[in-house]
């Protein structure tokens, strides 16, 4: 129905797609895998040629016979929307905020004539009741920001088939949404494309989403595709190498060494973490939201301890409590016996460092890695040796010394982490705290960086608290796992175990809700 | 990356007349204080390149010292408001939500309710006309401009992930808004500085005219609009030349702030990746 015939993109002379083709057929799924930089995305918007400014478009794109790639942008306009719907990665940013959600799903059908102003609302009321948003619970009247993240996904889908198109693109549709809110969208997905006959291009970079939504698996890589074939028989047999190492990165478990876990090191107790909410009249009491209910925890020496939890159910919020950043309301927080809180000594603070998820936004862009790395000696002074400390500590994460002297926009995505990883370092802490870390990275880099963890905890003995939403990466990384959920710890134990058997009812639904790989 | 036009352009047109006023601290082709009546409203050519006005005084020298009276008061009044406007903005984006961003800001709004050239006149009416009060009058308007544009971006800077970092290196608010806030939204407060800056000049030729600014013999292009207003129709160079040099001067300090942002704010420079 819909064909890719040796699609090429080029900007300024560039290559960034190189003879694709590929072939979607009515109510079925092709997934199209590849990590970052990979051009999927770059496919997906030549076929509906929303490419960016100077990209030359080669090759041809065929919607049941008719040459896309040869309509004027005046007819392309009428195809968008219509014939093509396009759902993408953040529901947060996709929808306008000033505009009601009835308004912007009726705006595609009037736009393209296809109703008038009193049916397009009530075609807007079926469609958004088709995406499970029925119009006695969430009113034609409501704005995105009343919805939740899964909420606004789904009036995005109810956008995208408004006008029952042929081909529906989803890029990346659930990379940010919690995994029990994934699966609710994915299965939409699936019912939609099967009940409505439409073709899908389902583009991710997660092998186990691929896995369970898609008839057809496209590898790409660097522009091409790579392997193509039906999903099961392709991830059976990964003919590609390529296909493989991403396969292997994506269920790839550090080796670690047998450790004896020591002492108590951290020590939360009944920790209560209270957020002031906006006064509803101007002298009126101050309603107050409990983002962390009593929460205890212990972390000895030497290990690692995975905390799981959603989108808002105060991991955030407590791993701020635990860097001494904020006060609590109740409770206490204790390193090695000293209380942790916002006024405590530099000493204390030295020996607990962070890493946060942003590869991007955790340096000030203006500084040079060298700058950025003795920032943390603020807590001990500048050591005489500061140089080589940094020298050292770059080595350490498989950088070199020279790297001392770049600005961090010089280095990948997977660099930076290590940089931010020997930012940590450098204090020679004994907690790093790890905040979803590794979620932001393409699975290859995750993998090694994984590795580079696994292997610093070993020469260093260092202890982890590895904060995240990403249920494989815990489950390879931790020795304990405590699973959170608005605000209190619902269950506890031995990472293996929990997984195993789980058994507070909520982290049975969490995993559940996660995408499993087949076993290779 | 490319320089927008706009930027050169603003820029030629100020540093044409920051030349004449800095050529003016040492030299004007006659001197501004020197009164030659027998050769009062001299035509342009001759002794004098632009002529003379009414008292016999060379146009030329006078515009070139005017300018300096202008650049200087303006400059002043934006270091005033720089100077102590971001500081204010800071400290309040940095305590967002507490009294003392209360206080802050509400003392913005405060001056900002008061229509600025009233107050400016009524502290030169105050104090006494001169140029030193109309610098105060044009610089107190200018501290809560900067401090809220200090702290609209400064707020847009404190989320992110560096500054929790260089919390947990266990600095305080002040060091991370001198370190990591204010080069980070210094772009802004340059572009901010250059079209105050230019509000300043107007305002200080719009004092001037109402002879509450630079005091005679201080040349100054708004006593000179002033002064030509009754010889108008007979000689409108009188009148036309400082006007001209005022629009000028404002228009390349636009020009230049809209290059300034052009060339610094990210989100406005289109690159393809």
């Amino acid at each position: 129905m819909i064909a890719l015939e040796g699609v090429s993109v080029g900007i300024g002379g560039a290559p960034i797609l190189r003879d694709v083709s590929l072939a979607l057929e009515a109510g079925r799924i092709l997934g199209l895998v590849g990590e970052s930089g990979s051009g999927k995305s770059m496919t997906a918007l030549s076929v509906i040629r929303l490419l960016p400014q100077g990209a030359a478009l080669g090759g041809r794109v065929l919607l049941e016979g008719r040459e896309l790639t040869a309509l004027s942008e005046r007819q392309m306009c009428a195809v968008r929307g219509a014939e093509v719907g396009m759902i993408f990665q953040e529901p947060m940013t996709a929808l306008n905020p000033v505009q009601c959600i009835g308004d912007q799903v009726a705006e595609t059908l009037l736009v393209h004539g296809a109703a008038g102003r009193s049916e397009a609302a009530s075609i807007a009321r079926e469609r958004l009741g088709r995406v499970g948003l029925s119009p006695d619970r969430f009113p034609l009247g409501r704005y995105p920001h009343e919805l939740s993240g899964g909420q606004r996904q789904r009036v995005c889908i109810a956008l995208a088939v408004a006008l029952r198109p042929k081909l529906l693109i989803a890029d990346e549709p659930t990379t940010a949404l919690d995994v029990t809110t994934q699966a609710q969208i994915l299965s939409l997905i699936r019912e939609l494309v099967r009940e409505e006959g439409m073709a899908c291009l389902f583009i991710t970079h997660d092998l186990a989403v691929v896995a369970e939504m898609a008839d057809e698996v496209a590898v790409m890589k660097a522009g091409e595709v790579v392997e193509h074939g039906a999903t099961a028989g392709l991830l059976r047999e990964m003919r590609h190498p390529y296909t493989r190492a991403l396969f292997e990165a994506s269920r790839h478990r550090p080796e670690r060494a047998v450790r004896e876990t020591g002492t108590p090191l951290l020590e939360v107790r009944e920790a209560v973490r209270d957020y002031p909410l906006r006064r509803s009249r101007l002298f009126g009491p101050r309603p107050s939201f409990r983002a962390v209910d009593g929460v205890s925890l212990t972390l000895a020496r030497g290990e690692s301890l995975g905390l799981v939890g959603e989108s808002g159910c105060g991991k955030s919020t407590l791993t701020r409590a635990i860097l001494g950043l904020e006060a609590l309301q109740g409770g206490e927080i204790r390193l090695d016996g000293a209380e942790v809180a916002p006024g405590m000594p530099a000493e204390l603070r030295r020996r607990m460092q962070v890493v946060f998820q942003d590869p991007y936004g955790s340096f000030n862009p203006r500084h040079r890695v060298g700058r950025i790395l003795s920032e943390p000696f603020h807590l001990t002074g500048r050591p005489e040796d500061a140089e080589a400390r940094i020298a050292e500590v770059l080595r350490d994460v498989g950088l070199r010394a020279e790297d001392a002297e770049k600005f961090p926009h010089e280095f990948s995505g997977g660099q930076r982490q290590r940089i931010a990883i020997a930012r940590a370092l450098i204090t020679r802490p004994e907690l790093i705290v790890l905040d979803e870390a590794v979620s932001a990275l393409d699975v290859s880099i995750r993998a090694q960086i994984l590795d580079l963890l696994a292997d610093l905890q070993a020469r260093f003995g260092l202890s982890y608290l590895f904060i995240s939403h990403d249920l494989t990466v815990v489950r390879a990384i931790t020795d304990r796992v405590l699973v959170m959920r608005a605000g209190k710890i619902v269950e506890a134990g031995p990472t293996e175990a929990v997984f195993s058997a789980p058994e507070h009812a909520y982290t049975r639904e969490l995993l559940a809700a996660a995408p499993v790989l087949p076993a290779a | 990356m490319r320089v927008p036009v706009q930027l050169v352009l603003g820029a030629a047109l100020f540093a044409l007349f920051l030349g004449a006023a800095l050529l003016s601290l040492v030299w004007t082709p006659f001197p501004v204080t020197d009164l030659d009546i027998a050769a009062k409203l001299a035509p342009p050519g001759g002794g004098h390149l632009l002529g003379t006005d009414h008292l016999g005084r060379d146009m030329l020298s006078m515009l070139m010292a005017g300018a300096r009276t202008s650049i200087a008061v303006a400059l002043v009044a934006v270091g005033i408001g720089i100077l102590l406007g971001v500081p204010l903005g800071l400290a309040a984006a940095a305590r967002r939500g507490s009294l003392l961003d209360e206080v802050i800001m509400r003392g913005n709004d405060l001056i900002f309710a008061f229509p600025s050239l009233v107050i400016a006149i009524l502290i030169t009416a105050v104090f006494g006309p001169s140029a030193l009060n109309a610098i105060l009058a044009i610089g107190i308007f200018n501290i809560p401009v900067f401090a809220r544009v200090a702290r609209g971006a400064a707020l847009t800077v404190w989320p992110r992930e560096f500054i929790l970092a260089a919390r947990v290196a266990g600095k305080g608010a002040a060091l991370i808004s001198a370190e990591h806030i204010l080069p980070n939204i210094a772009n802004l407060l340059v572009v901010q500085g250059t079209i105050q800056f230019s509000m300043g000049v107007l305002a200080e030729a719009g004092l001037s005219y109402v002879g509450l600014g630079a005091q005679p013999p201080t040349p100054s292009w708004g006593r000179m609009l002033a002064d030509a207003q009754t010889f108008f129709y007979g000689y409108p160079r009188l009148a036309i030349l400082p006007g001209l040099c005022i629009v000028l001067t404002v228009l390349g300090l636009n020009l230049m702030g809209d290059g300034l942002r052009d060339l610094l704010d990210p989100r406005l420079r289109r690159n393809v990746r």
